[in-house]
């Protein structure tokens, strides 16, 4: 089986401009609903109770909510979790009232109103909890950015470095916007997934850089565009083909992985989506704006960049 | 070209059977099982323990596939639900007559079916996080600022106490927060008070400045013993818990130390968290008491004759009963710390008590006046108290005091546990709980196991169709990828959360990028007219910068989360981390061991089983599969 045959390089970088724009408002869209709407917290984050009941039949989600709005407890939000039987509830951080108190009077009036509730779950995270949750969440962002910019400036040099950069956090903005927009809940496991998706992403873009700096090894009558125009089209079978088996991945989890895994793994998927198109429009046009040439990463001998503890340093020249 | 040397291929194996070796307790599932605690902290679960449980088995005819003592606790599994039960009764009799006032908890337990020799080799399976098998968690914050105000307080009375016996006079001592104050009239008296603290109480740091007229003398714990002292609390708040959550009769509670200041539990199965903090939050207290040697008492004592007006009978460990009075001398509050150690005039070991000002001005008093005559310490838990010790007053007592005697070095170590756990060092707020239904951690494990293997299989099914032989063996390398990083979590013990299970998933759609890029590779350089064995060499060859550089950055990435995550984020990268590590291994380098071993003997090697390569018609068309 073969799905790609491409005759000729693909002059992908012919409508970069185009491409960079619709990113541009894309991204730009993001970041105004991250900033009109923001982010759903989980109670993680928040602080409060969490509780997560099942009924033998399908609940009545507006008696419940009217059940807990009886009880005096305001900004209060009752939902379907899964299947029409669990609902979740979420009650804010009460001062002086401890949450054990909380869930057991939510939890006795629910019983009253229907005696066929059973509590699955409950979650009590204090606003302290929350907030340094919140801290370690942006420290790790900002260690994950550092890091990989470091290596990346390390290994090939500091344009590519930016350009890469720049890409992922376009797909981590983007993902964080459908967060806002949709008002998903945004957990510590969506947090989880959205550096996992950092990490991922940089994937896409090392391979297509790895594959301009074999070209400009060994192509020396290209100009720029047409180097990064080959590097991607010779990797576009692969980039496809692997996003497909992690997106399929991706999906099982989405399927079978139930309500708990669901934002998670939307997350991923959002991520992996955009991840394809941010890695050959965003990071390679970027590189090529910032003016990458043969010059950036053939200094001297040419084997000055390459880890010394890897065996198969040379083969790529 | 293309093939390994014979100790690469050992070195496949080698892993592999460890691998396997690790990876297989996970399977076996798990034993009902019958667990034997103790209940009180004056008791213990020893040997002689573990005989009375054989002994209580044998006596109602149940065999036990194995019983073992691990970490002050019993552990007896059985083959099904109903000889666990019956187990359990005839324990339970056996082990506790008076129902009222047990001394050991029965609970019921599952336990890993893995045999006996896997055990040995320390392979054990994954431990399964709360929300795989349901519970309670906790995370409690120990204030700390009150345990060194604390400290702050009894120091303040052991320097007026100090000061006094000097005939020092000084002007007022005071305790301004975790400050003490002193006032002097002159600045000799406040040198020699300055030289005093410093020689007896090392922890203090001080700094001296004229106040009006007055000299001051403000001291502060220093940062190291403050430190210390927190670190102490931390400790100590530890073992309060644990010996109340024995209480529960919960098979395997978890107490750690989390940061500085915290600790979490986690108590697997227990769905009533109203007693869970109840009992978390109950307090046990120290009594100090004189011992009644009337000669009533004596009668009362060998039980011919009522006990007198005005004492209390108690008992010790051994059974032993004691007459108490009523009144009480000393509690727990006034005890700022015991130690174990050994007399230095006679070597035998000793528990070295410290109580604060108040009390070690009760002690003097009290000591003086009932000279060798006995002296209980009294803990009391549950309501029901217990003697732990009633030792004879040998001379006039301070702050400072040691009980020693006929104890070993075991017993006097228990004894200042006992002593200083029996409350809190300082007072802690549950800043976090949460409770996971057990249908609802069933539930997590199924469909954290289904979305693996149904990724697992499709991507399989596609590699094995769209690369032929090459995406088989990929397949195989990504079973192998699956079997390491299951050993490898098994064999670090790390906990397996749902995150956890996603993180797997995700672990192996990523590891078949590796596999991908060669596989691509070996395709190109075919294309361009290289022989099969010169592509494959090179796809390998070339694939692996590549490799290194997604991997590492990925695995930036991963340790950032693991670095600064908690909770189900750290479960997460744990598993993430580990699975790119094994990817290298089993995508690179066993499936290029599974080519080598296919191919790599072949000389004249016409055709490579990687799909189609095509190439465009221009370039001569000759299409290969």
């Amino acid at each position: 089986m073969e799905f790609f045959k491409i005759r000729r390089d693909i002059p992908f970088m012919r409508h970069a401009l185009i491409f960079n724009l619709i990113s541009f408002v894309t991204f730009a869209l993001a970041v105004f609903f991250l900033f009109s709407r923001g982010l759903h917290l989980s109670v993680e984050f928040t602080g409060g109770t969490l509780m997560e009941v099942n009924y033998t039949q399908a609940a009545d989600v507006g008696k419940i909510r009217d059940t807990v709005a009886g009880l005096g407890l305001n900004d209060v939000q009752v939902q379907n979790f899964g299947t029409s039987r669990d609902v979740m509830i979420r009650l804010p951080a009460q001062k002086g009232v401890s949450t054990a108190q909380q869930s057991d009077t939510v939890l006795a009036a629910l019983k009253t109103a229907s005696p066929d509730v059973t509590l699955r779950r409950t979650e009590f995270v204090g606003p302290q909890v929350g907030e340094e949750l919140a801290q370690d969440g942006l420290k790790a962002l900002a260690m994950v950015v550092f890091g990989i910019m470091v290596y990346l400036a390390f290994r090939f040099e500091w344009k590519y470095a930016v350009a890469a950069i720049i890409a992922n956090l376009h797909d981590v903005i983007i993902i964080l916007g459908f967060f806002a927009f949709f008002q998903w809940e945004f957990s510590l496991a969506v947090l989880a997934a959205v550096l996992a998706v950092l990490g991922y992403s940089v994937n896409e873009s090392v391979v297509i850089f790895d594959r301009i700096r074999e070209n400009f090894r060994r192509y020396r009558k290209m100009n720029t565009e047409e180097i990064i125009n080959n590097a991607i089209t010779s990797t576009i079978s692969r980039t496809i083909i692997t996003h497909g088996s992690t997106q399929i991945m991706v999906l099982s989890m989405l399927l079978f992985g139930g309500p708990t895994l669901f934002y998670f793994a939307l997350a991923l998927t959002i991520g992996i989506l955009f991840g394809i198109y941010s890695s050959v429009f965003v990071a390679a046009a970027i590189a090529m704006w910032l003016g990458i040439k043969r010059e950036d990463l053939i200094k001297g001998p040419a084997k000055k960049d390459e880890d010394p503890n890897d065996p198969n340093a040379g083969a790529t020249v | 070209m293309n093939r390994y040397p014979a100790w690469k291929y050992a070195l496949i194996v080698v892993v592999l059977l460890i691998a396997a070796l690790y990876t297989l307790p996970n399977f076996f599932g798990e034993a009902p099982a019958v667990q034997v605690s103790s209940s009180k902290s004056t008791v213990k679960v020893d040997t002689t323990t573990l005989a009375r449980v054989e002994q209580a088995l044998k006596e109602a005819n149940i065999s036990a596939d194995g019983i073992t003592l691990e970490a002050g606790s019993i552990k007896a599994r059985f083959g099904d639900v109903d000889t666990q039960g019956k187990a359990k009764d005839a324990i339970q009799k056996a082990l506790t007559p008076d129902a009222a006032d047990p001394a050991y908890v029965v609970a019921l337990n599952l336990l890993s079916r893995s045999p006996a020799w896997l055990t040995s080799l320390n392979a054990n399976p994954m431990y399964l996080g709360l929300d795989l098998r349901g519970g309670v968690h906790f995370m409690l914050q120990v204030d700390m600022q009150a345990a060194l105000t604390k400290r702050a307080e009894s120091l303040a009375g052991d320097i007026r106490l100090s000061l006094r016996e000097k005939n020092i006079r000084h002007g007022g001592i005071a305790r301004n927060g975790q400050a003490i104050e002193i006032r002097f009239r002159d600045s000799a008296t406040l040198t020699s008070a300055k030289n005093l603290i410093q020689d007896q109480i090392p922890d203090l740091q001080m700094v001296e400045a004229p106040d009006g007229t007055d000299y001051k003398l403000t001291a502060t714990i220093k940062p190291e013993a403050a430190r210390r002292i927190q670190d102490q609390a931390l400790k100590q708040n530890m073992v309060t818990l644990h010996n109340r959550i024995n209480e529960l009769g919960v098979a395997e509670p978890v107490i750690q130390q989390q940061g500085i200041d915290r600790i979490v539990v986690q108590l697997p199965g227990v769905q009533d968290t109203a007693k869970a903090k109840d009992i978390l939050g109950r307090t046990a207290t120290l009594e100090m008491r004189l011992v009644e040697d009337s000669a009533e008492a004596r009668a009362a004592e060998s039980g011919s004759g009522p006990v007198p007006f005005g004492s209390e009978r108690f008992f010790e460990r051994n059974g032993q009963a004691v007459i108490v009075k009523k009144q009480v001398i000393l509690t727990g509050e006034n005890l700022t710390d015991a130690q174990p150690g050994f007399d230095s005039q006679n070597q035998q070991p000793k528990v070295d008590l410290t109580v604060d000002a108040k009390g070690g001005r009760i002690m003097r008093d009290t000591s003086r006046e009932n000279l060798k005559k006995r002296m209980a310490i009294l803990l009391f838990e549950k309501g029901k108290g217990e003697v732990l010790t009633a030792p004879v007053i040998q001379g006039e007592l301070g702050n400072r005091f040691q009980i020693s005697g006929s104890m070993s070095v075991n017993e006097a170590s228990d004894l200042a546990l006992l002593l200083r756990a029996g409350s809190l060092a300082a007072p802690m707020d549950i800043i976090e709980e949460r409770t996971i239904g057990p249908t609802l951690g069933a539930e997590n494990i199924t469909k954290g196991f289904h979305s693996v293997s149904w990724g697992f299989a499709v991507i399989v099914a596609f590699m094995a169709t769209y690369y032929m032989l090459f995406g088989l063996f990929s397949g195989i390398a990504l079973a192998v990828n699956l079997l390491l990083l299951v050993a490898v979590l098994s064999m670090l013990q790390a906990t397996l959360t749902l995150p956890g299970m996603a993180a797997m998933a995700l672990a192996l759609g990523m590891a078949i990028d590796s596999n991908v890029l060669i596989n691509e590779r070996i395709r190109e350089e075919l294309r361009n007219g290289a022989s099969p064995q010169a592509a494959i060499h090179a796809g390998y060859e070339r694939a692996w910068a590549t490799i290194l550089d997604s991997n590492i950055s990925t695995l930036i990435a991963g340790l950032a989360l693991l670095a600064f995550g908690s909770g189900p984020v750290r479960g997460f990268a744990v598993v993430h981390c580990i699975g790119i590590l094994t990817s290298m291994f089993s995508a690179v380098f066993f499936s290029r061991g599974l080519v080598n071993l296919w191919y790599g003997r072949q000389k004249k090697l016409k055709t490579v089983s990687i799909g189609t390569v095509w190439r465009p018609p221009s370039e001569g068309g000759l299409a290969k599969s």
